[in-house]
């Protein structure tokens, strides 16, 4: 089934191409056919969306969402989870392998597409496990991963046995082509850590986690990337620090790549307040100097991507004295408009948040040339139309997501999307009255 | 923060959880209402009514027999019923949650929960899930606080060196990063106006960025006991002793212990306190526990005195009307 759609009138921005302008959008047999006034020879609309005073947008493409399918499904489903990211406009989500079981065969690979498909919103990619079981200690059989589609393999932030293990997954990860997303942290530094090893932390007697427990994974890692010249990628940064040695190494020719998560430009170890754990989050939040290097990094492109960290719970997770429980924090639905508060709060433009949603992590999976994270005519037509003046309150109603456990509950936003399009479909379109 | 989920509409003491953001005038209430409990106590009939057909139930998820037990004894002693409940939580883990356990307790209309639980935190997410009316007390928490041995320590200190604190020098010796009690101890003594907090150990036990708590930090024994009026010791849990902490028991006494040939440095009237239970040749040697400037043992038996206080000012509270019950 597929339609042809003229979006009238909308703002489009593809930043990649320097493309921002007021204009039309053409659609049709799955593809983004055209850009600009003129509609493409012999093209007949089967229906117009109007655009006027929108975004017309690349999907979003977000770097990590867990959909807790298979093995924890009381808390979410590739159902649920999906069906949330379109309506928060993201098109594209990458599904980190920490399932249960963990994605190290391809045949969980192919269960989490099958489901996906079937639930026909948003696409889900999938990142391979690096060691069996994520364990640690046996590499998976990437080359097999590959072939069933994984776009890279990672171990999740688990920890692996050595340095030696490092040293051959990243190796044998670059035979295959394969980007290895690095989570880092050291885990003997983290220990039982909950919160960021600070002020917060003395405070209310909280296990610290010291922010050298990042910058130690991370130059440990980078050591080993260019002593095997592997592609590597880093997820979730927490420290102004990291950011700087992977700025550098990138500066040296190192073949490295980063993301951060909308929250951790939000908020800091002092929103933990007296024990909301809400705010207990892996890497944990960390100082106001933090969240501000992270700002000013993901403005100048030392930090390539934003994404949500989506870690839906059910409500049990969080109801325990702080330590005991489950970190994570659902974002899905607050992705979009938090990136735009970054633009509303002056800290990059319009066109840059695009990068940094959408197009960056696009490349980082690889998927550029299909069109994913971008407005290419003549490719895949994911793309999503946001009013950028809707105001909304963050409310367990608003919420898409099966987990409401966000600490934005309550938090007044900018920016509703209104449509969302995955391979020329309209797979999300929100009714006016709840703009 | 703290202080609105501890105190009640008409800013009275609700739950005692921390003592972080308490007002100074509910520190000096307790420590007022402990002297009249205090006289009680070393009468003939140890006994008032205050409590008489309230239940408290002692909720202890971390092996406890001196704190338990004081509280028994206190509740006893305001003729309260009281339930002894020693929860081991490895096996809460596999089944009931927290949660589930308060609520069977709940159903059994108990007036207050006096709770010790090995996470930080534990005592203020009981608090925000009881039914209004219950009141509960923090026995302890993680590394997070022990308010009531803190005021036990305060109401010594008042009736040893008389009731200006500002004049007062206070130093805090051991293991402050794993320490409730020093947390306790800190905040306690800023809300009576200490004049100076020191912090004293190797940087292995104190925590980041502890300056912003308002105290000096020391490292060397003998420079932070100098001038000083009180002096508090810290147990040093057996299992911290041996590893990446400290190099040995003997490193820490040789260093950190308090001895009499150490202690020519104090002032020659400073006041020796320790929480209990004493690990001697580690923290302090014999001489110094049991020699005259010593009230260990006064501490333990104010410990009931005080928590008397604490449980007949909660129970007078009216039901917290300022912030819904958290919806379970």
């Amino acid at each position: 089934m597929s339609q042809r759609i003229r979006i009238r009138g909308g703002r489009v921005i593809d930043p990649a191409s320097g493309l921002d302008e007021v204009t039309d959008v053409w659609v049709g047999g799955g593809r983004l056919l055209a850009i600009g006034p003129e509609p493409p020879p012999g093209f007949a609309a089967d229906f117009e969306i109007d655009a006027h005073r929108r975004l017309v947008l690349p999907g979003l493409v977000d770097l990590a969402a867990r959909l807790r399918e298979p093995g924890e499904e009381h808390k979410a489903t590739i159902a649920s989870e999906t069906r949330a990211a379109v309506a928060g406009g993201i098109t594209t989500l990458c599904c980190p392998p920490d399932t249960q079981p963990p994605i190290d065969t391809p045949a969980v690979v192919e269960l989490i597409r099958k489901r996906a498909d079937a639930a026909g919103y948003a696409r889900v990619e999938v990142l391979g496990a690096l060691t069996r079981d994520l364990a640690g200690e046996t590499l998976t059989e990437m080359a097999a991963l590959k072939e069933e589609g994984c776009v890279g393999v990672s171990n999740a932030g688990r920890p692996l046995a050595s340095s030696l293990v490092l040293r051959r997954a990243l190796e044998y990860a670059a035979t295959y082509e394969l980007t290895v997303f690095i989570q880092p942290e050291d885990a003997a530094l983290a220990a039982d850590g909950c919160v960021h090893e600070g002020e917060t932390a003395t405070r209310l007697g909280l296990p610290g986690i010291p922010a050298a427990a990042e910058t130690a994974a991370v130059a440990h890692a980078l050591a080993l990337i260019e002593h095997t010249g592997a592609r590597a990628h880093f997820c979730r940064l927490s420290h102004t620090r990291s950011v700087q040695m992977i700025a550098r190494a990138r500066y040296d020719g190192l073949p490295v790549t980063a993301d951060v998560a909308a929250p951790y430009l939000f908020l800091t170890d002092h929103d933990v307040g007296d024990f909301d754990p809400f705010c207990h989050v892996r890497p944990p939040l960390r100082t106001d100097a933090d969240r501000d290097a992270l700002r000013r990094a993901l403005a100048n492109g030392a930090i390539d991507a934003l994404c949500s960290d989506h870690q839906p719970h059910e409500p049990d997770a969080k109801r325990n004295p702080f330590p005991m429980t489950e970190p994570g924090i659902s974002g899905l639905d607050t992705l979009l408009s938090l990136g735009l508060r970054l633009v509303e709060e002056g800290v990059l433009d319009l066109p840059t948040l695009v990068m940094r949603l959408c197009t960056a992590p696009g490349r980082i999976l690889g998927l550029e040339a299909i069109g994913t994270g971008r407005l290419l005519p003549g490719r895949r037509a994911d793309l999503v139309l946001v009013d950028p003046d809707a105001v909304w309150r963050v409310t367990p109603e608003q919420l898409l997501s099966a987990g409401h456990n966000t600490p934005f509950m309550g938090w007044e936003l900018r920016g509703r999307v209104t449509h969302t399009l995955v391979g020329g479909r309209v797979v999300f379109e929100r009714r006016p009255e709840r703009l | 923060m703290s202080g609105n989920l501890q105190l009640d509409a008409q800013g009275r003491l609700r739950h005692f959880l921390t003592l972080e953001g308490l007002p100074p005038r509910i520190l000096h209430e307790i420590l007022d209402t402990a002297e009249s409990f205090a006289e009680v106590t070393s009468q003939q009939v140890k006994k008032v009514p205050l409590l008489r057909g309230k239940t408290i139930v002692n909720l202890f998820f971390e092996p406890s027999t001196r704190t338990r037990t004081t509280f028994e004894l206190a509740a006893k002693r305001l003729s309260a019923d009281v339930l002894n409940i020693n929860i081991d939580t490895s096996s809460t883990t596999k089944g009931e949650t927290l949660l589930d356990t308060l609520r069977n307790l709940e159903a059994m209309h108990v007036d207050m929960f006096v709770v010790r639980h090995a996470a930080s935190g534990a005592a203020h997410f009981i608090a925000r899930h009881v039914a209004p009316h219950v009141s509960v007390i923090n026995a302890g928490d993680g590394r997070h606080a022990h308010p009531t041995q803190a005021m036990l320590d305060m109401f010594t200190i008042r009736r040893v060196k008389g009731p200006d604190f500002g004049r007062l020098r206070v130093a805090i010796v051991g293991d402050i990063l794993h320490s409730r009690v020093a947390r306790s101890q800190i905040h306690a003594l800023h809300l009576l106006g200490a004049g100076e907090i020191r912090v004293i150990a190797p940087r292995t036990l104190i925590p980041v960025d502890v300056e912003k708590l308002g105290v000096h930090v020391y490292h060397r024994l003998e420079e932070g006991i100098a001038d000083v009026d009180v002096l508090i010791l810290l147990r040093l849990q057996r299992e911290r002793m041996r590893g990446a902490l400290l190099p040995s028991e003997h490193e820490y006494f040789r260093l950190f212990g308090l001895t009499e040939e150490k202690l020519a440095r104090a002032r020659p009237d400073v006041t020796i306190m320790h929480p209990g239970p004493i690990n001697r040749g580690v923290e302090m040697d014999s001489q110094v526990a049991d020699g005259p400037r010593s009230v260990i043992l006064r501490q333990v038996s104010y410990g009931i005195a005080v928590r008397m206080a604490v449980m007949s000012l909660a129970m007078q509270a009216g039901p917290r009307t300022d912030e819904t019950r958290e919806a379970s």
